[in-house]
Order: structure tokens, then sequence, then C-alpha cells
């Protein structure tokens, strides 16, 4: 991953605008050979239409893709060296496993011995050996999504695309397609680019994410960078769970930084952010990153840890709602000031979510290096 | 949704009542008629008015003497031309209508649904004036023709001899022009419907695969789209081959098809048992038709 790689597609200033809708704002951004692409945004925020245009699919209103130093603009879909996999799998109905996985490569005139050895190779990849003879009707939706990778990657593309690849699948069986879709990424050493409105997909799989919002890329990260340091509010709500409370700038060193929030309280941070002096920011906080615990124990612990100053990255509150998901508990606390927060509480212990309960009064602490400061 | 489906076919009662309609509307207006008219195939006249059902066959004789053979095997020829046709203009209709923006579908079926709104004699009689000596197919003809005189004078050379009304109508051309205007909606509509059904992303996974359109259309949309064509040729194949209105009107002396033979035999010929046998000879075929078809789907469902 430290090598330095080149970038295999060029996104350079591109917009897509249907009649009056702008899908996609005027992106650019840099692809690397060999990488795990994700592009990650909500329904409608136009990373579908960014990979079509990709693919080919779509024609870009203004801007150029660069794919492998050769300019995209004129070269029809066919021509392009790169594979989609579809949202629906796209799977050709009337032609068996082997005939489908072959389709491409008889296209471009590969003899006959070598379809059926390269398919057999394809197939065994996705693990799916010996299914050259069955129809897709009866398959399930997983093997047909196999065979749908297994038909673009006997391309050998150079890139391969996929578009929402395990939307379809149910969540066992997603788990388990996320593990094999990196597995495979690394044994074939193809770009993947894939899009998804699923974060835990795009953290999980990916070695960049971008982040799109509205047609605009709100953060290009690797996924724990995304998470630990969102570059603004969007990201920081969209990419995994998460606590926002407005205040202002109150201090700002290189090595120290407070915040005063209404709705929280004082927060202090361990490092500068580098905002104005008395400026509106906010300030993230993830539910699993706040400490829980009986008003009074809370001193002692924070004694010992002694990372802010007095008053600071403290709050206090009741608790309003629980919901045990087995591994955590989520609590729904209403601070003093009247303002939810959610906390979540790894059940360590077997009788773990036995310790707090409806209406208890808690207290809550975090680390100084906890919070994130974000300016818009 | 089967299971439902199961339990309201299981309620004896409700099915009945809502099936005993139909059945005896079926039963009294078409197997009655069908099956009076199939005796009398086996008959004979007794009289202006008389037949007597003898169990003779020979109506089925006379009718497949090479008079009416030829006629009935005209008859296949001009509606299979008529469907051919159909099918390559339509093909191309449908898949317009299939990619047109989604506003812009339901005005494009209808103005393909919009002829069936008029009487079939009155498109007929309305296609003739179009088509006659003194139409407006003559007159642009007419007028290109002398346009090219002109052009002749112009760079010097003699212009051309004046200009003759074709005969565009009562003719073989005529009738399966006709038979192809009057048949084209059933063939656009089956696939269309087709078409509609059919997953783009099949045809963008084809491209993408490095197949260009034409092999994109071969190999994916006709075959995906074969039930939809099967569906279009027997729905305008079975008309055409009993098209009676069309061949009358704008065919010549030699273009009667196998329905014109028919209707004279019950009317001026008053010739009832030979007539039905001639009508029960083109439903044998059609029979013969649509079982073809039948056994293809089932073929299609196993595999």
């Amino acid at each position: 991953m430290t090598e330095t790689k080149q970038p295999i597609i060029q996104i350079r200033n591109v917009s897509k605008r249907f009649g009056k809708v702008t899908a996609v704002d005027n992106v650019s951004l840099d692809i690397l050979a060999g990488e795990f692409f994700v592009l990650l945004g909500p329904s409608g925020c136009g990373k579908t239409t960014l990979l079509r245009m990709i693919a080919g699919f779509e024609m870009p209103t203004e801007g150029q893709i660069i794919i492998d130093g050769q300019d995209m603009s004129l070269v029809p879909p066919n021509k392009r060296p790169v594979n989609m996999v579809f949202q629906s799998y796209a799977v050709f109905p009337h032609m068996n496993v082997m005939d489908n996985v072959g389709y491409g490569l008889r296209i471009s005139g590969v003899s006959k011995g070598e379809i059926r050895d390269r398919v057999a190779e394809a197939l065994e990849l996705v693990k799916l050996g010996g299914f050259e003879d069955r129809m897709p009707d009866q398959m399930s939706g997983g093997q047909r999504q196999r065979v749908a990778l297994a038909r673009s990657l006997v391309m050998r593309p150079k890139v391969l695309l996929l578009d929402e690849p395990l939307s379809a699948l149910d969540a066992k069986l997603r788990a388990q397609m996320q593990f094999e879709l990196s597995d495979l990424q690394d044994k074939v050493g193809i770009t993947f680019v894939t899009v998804t409105h699923d974060q835990d997909e795009a953290l999980s799989m990916a070695s960049r994410v971008a982040v799109i919002n509205k047609g605009e890329v709100a953060q290009l990260a690797p996924p724990a960078d995304l998470y630990e340091y969102p570059a603004n509010r969007f990201v920081a709500d969209f990419v995994g769970s998460v606590n926002i409370f407005e205040g202002k700038l109150t201090l700002d060193e290189p090595d120290k930084a407070a915040v005063d929030c209404p709705g929280l309280g004082k927060i202090y941070l361990n490092h500068g952010v580098t905002g104005p002096h008395g400026a509106d920011v906010w300030v993230a906080l993830r539910p699993e990153k706040i400490y829980l615990h009986v008003p009074g124990e809370g001193k002692a612990i924070r004694a010992a840890a002694q990372d802010a100053p007095d008053g600071h990255n403290l709050a206090r509150g009741t608790i309003k709602g629980m919901s045990y998901l087995g591994d955590i508990t989520l609590y729904e606390i209403q601070l003093e000031g009247g303002q939810m927060i959610r906390v979540s509480r790894p059940n360590l212990s077997r009788h773990d979510q036995e310790d707090f309960t409806w209406d208890d009064k808690v207290s809550m602490h975090w680390r100084a290096d906890s919070p994130v400061v974000l300016l818009s | 949704m089967s299971g439902a489906l199961q339990d309201w076919k299981s309620q004896k009662k409700p099915f009945a009542a809502v099936v005993t309609a139909p059945v005896f509307w079926l039963a009294l207006f078409f197997v009655a008629p069908m099956t009076i008219v199939w005796l009398y195939s086996f008959g004979q006249n007794a009289g202006p008015a008389d037949i007597v059902i003898s169990g003779t066959l020979d109506n089925y004789k006379r009718a497949t003497e090479w008079l009416y053979l030829s006629i009935f095997l005209k008859s296949l020829a001009v509606a299979a031309l008529t469907t051919l046709i159909c099918l390559i203009i339509g093909f191309p209709v449908a898949m317009a209508i299939t990619f047109a923006a989604p506003k812009w579908r339901p005005w494009l079926l209808l103005g393909i649904m919009l002829p069936f709104w008029t009487n079939l004699l009155i498109r007929t009689y309305a296609l003739m004036a179009l088509m006659g000596t003194n139409g407006y197919m003559n007159k642009g003809l007419g007028g290109l023709w002398e346009g090219a005189s002109w052009l002749r004078t112009l760079v010097g050379m003699q212009p051309l001899e004046a200009w003759t009304p074709v005969q565009l109508l009562y003719n073989n051309f005529a009738v399966v022009l006709g038979l192809v205007y009057v048949h084209l909606p059933f063939m656009v509509l089956p696939l269309y419907s087709a078409l509609d059904r059919l997953d783009k992303s099949l045809i963008e996974a084809s491209l993408d695969l490095g197949a260009g359109h034409f092999k994109t259309f071969m190999q994916i949309v006709v075959p995906l789209a074969a039930p939809g064509i099967v569906a279009g040729v027997m729905i305008t194949l079975i008309p055409a081959l009993g098209a009676y209105l069309t061949p009358d009107l704008m065919g010549g002396t030699d273009s009667q098809m196998i329905a014109n033979v028919i209707e004279r035999q019950f009317k001026r010929a008053n010739d009832w048992p030979f007539g039905a046998a001639l009508s029960f000879l083109l439903i044998y075929a059609m029979f013969i038709l649509i079982a073809f078809q039948s056994m293809r789907s089932n073929k299609v469902k196993e595999a």
C-alpha cells in the first residue's frame, strides 16, 4: 500500500446534467491502479451516474474521463477497457453459465478451446466450478452474481466496475461476499470501483472511499480516516452514527482547542483546529467514544485520565431509551440542556446491559482526542 | 398468491357463479353455430334452402382440388408476406417506443392503436382514396416526375413524357399493402410488450462485454423477444389468412383470397356445404399453426 501507484482512471471536472437536474457536479478524482475504490453516498447522490460514465453508458456533459492514459470522450462502452457487474447482475437468461461467462470472449473472437479454459478458470475463481451447464433460473441470487462477476473477470479488464454489488443479497451472504470480493480483488489485482449506499460495505472493502453528496465529492479518504476524521457534518453523519452539537470555538492553539457547546458543555481537545477564533463550529462525537457511568463514580475515572481541565468533556443526563443489540447496548440519553445524545456501550460481560435502565441519571465523559471539530 | 388462488378455486359455488355465464355464452354463440357449420360441411344441397347432412366427403374432395387449393396456398403466401413485412416494420417501431422517454410512450402507443377506433371499412376506403389514380400518392409521384422533367430542361435535355398515373390499386401489391396497414398494430403491440419487459441492463451488459449494437440485437434482443415475435406472428398471420374485406375492395380479379371464395359459396353460389368445408379447411390450418406455437412454448418452458 505504500508504493506509489499510477492513476488508472482520472476524472477531470466531470459534470452530468439531465435537463435541469445536475447529477454529478464538477467532480475530479483519481482512482489508482490496483486499489479497491468505493463511491459511497445516499441514493440519488450521483454515484451511479459517475460509474455509468466510467463504463460509457452516460456521456459527461462537461469534463473528461481518462482511463489508462486514454481520453474516453469518444469511446463507446464496448471499446472501453472496463467491465461492469450490474446491480441486477444482468445475467443473460437464455444462455447457460458457460455461454454467459464466455459471451465477451466469443464476441472478441477467441478460439473455442481457449474460451473453455478461461471460463473454467474464471468460474473456479468465483467458486462456481462445474456450474457450466446451469441455466440462470436454476441458480440463487448469490450464484447469479458470481456468474456476473466471472463474466466480467474473464475479460481481464483494467478496471472492474460494480454497481451496488451486494444490495440484493441477504445479510449473512452479504458479509461473506464482502470478504470474498476483497479477497478476489487481492488475487486478480484488478482495480475495483464499487458503488454503494451501505457504509459498512464501504468501510470493510475499500482501500479508499469517495463520499458523494449531491453530485459532489464530500470527502475522499481511506475508510478509517473517513470514520475518525470526517471532513464535514455530512460525512460524519453519513458514515457511522454520530452526535453533532453546535458550538463556538473559544480556544485554538497548536496543541489544544476548546469549544463551548450550549447543548453539551465545554469541550476540550488535545490538538489544534485551524479555525477562526469565535467561529461557529460543530462538534461530532461518536456514540462508542462516550463512557457512561453512575454519577459520582465518574470523578475517580476522570482523575485517572486527566487529559482535560476540570469541567470539560463531561455531561450528565437521563436515560430515555435503550436498545439491546447483543454485542452492544445503545442508550438514548437526554442531556440536562434537553438535547438527546446517543451512547453505545459494549457488553463486555453477560450482565453489562443490566447496569443501566430507563430513567437512570447517568454521567458521561470522553477523551480529549475523541471529539471532532467540523467547520462545515 | 397461488395459495389464495387455490382457495378461491376450491370454493365451488362462487366459482360456478362466475364461470357459468361465459361458458353458456360460448356454448350458445360459438360452439353451437360452429358445430352446425361443421355438420354442413358433410352435407349436400337438397333444395334452395334445404341441406341434407349425408356424411359425404365430396365437399372436402372438391375443396382440395387444385383450383381451390391454389387460392388457399396463395392466401397463405400473401398472409405470410404480410406478416413478414409487419415484422420488419414493426420491430423497429416497437423498439423505438420501448426506448422512448416514458412521458412519450403512452402517446406513441395511442398512435399505434388509434386506427382501431375507426371502422375497418372506412380505413380501407381512405387508403383507397390515397392510392387511386387521382389519389395523393399518384399526385405526389406525378409532382416528382414533373420536377425531374423540369430539371432535365434546365440542363438542356429533352423533357420527360407527360406523367401517366400508376395503377396502385386493384392488384396483389395493393392487397399486401392494405393488409400490412391493417395488421401492423397487431404485430407492434406484442413486440412492444416483450421488449418492454426486457431488462435494459442486459443490453448494456452485452455492450459492456464488447458486442456492438448489431451483435447485441441478434444475440440478446431477438432471442429474448422471441415470445413476443411468435405471438406477433400468430396474431398477424391468422387474421391475415382469413382476410376478406381488404382483398375484396383493394384487390384485382386475380387477388382474391380464400375468404372471398368462401363468401361466394355462402352468398352468390348458395352452396353452404361447400363453403362450410372450405371454412373448416381454413380453421384446421389455423389449428395446426396454433399447435406448433404451443408445442414451441412448452419446449421453452421445459428448457
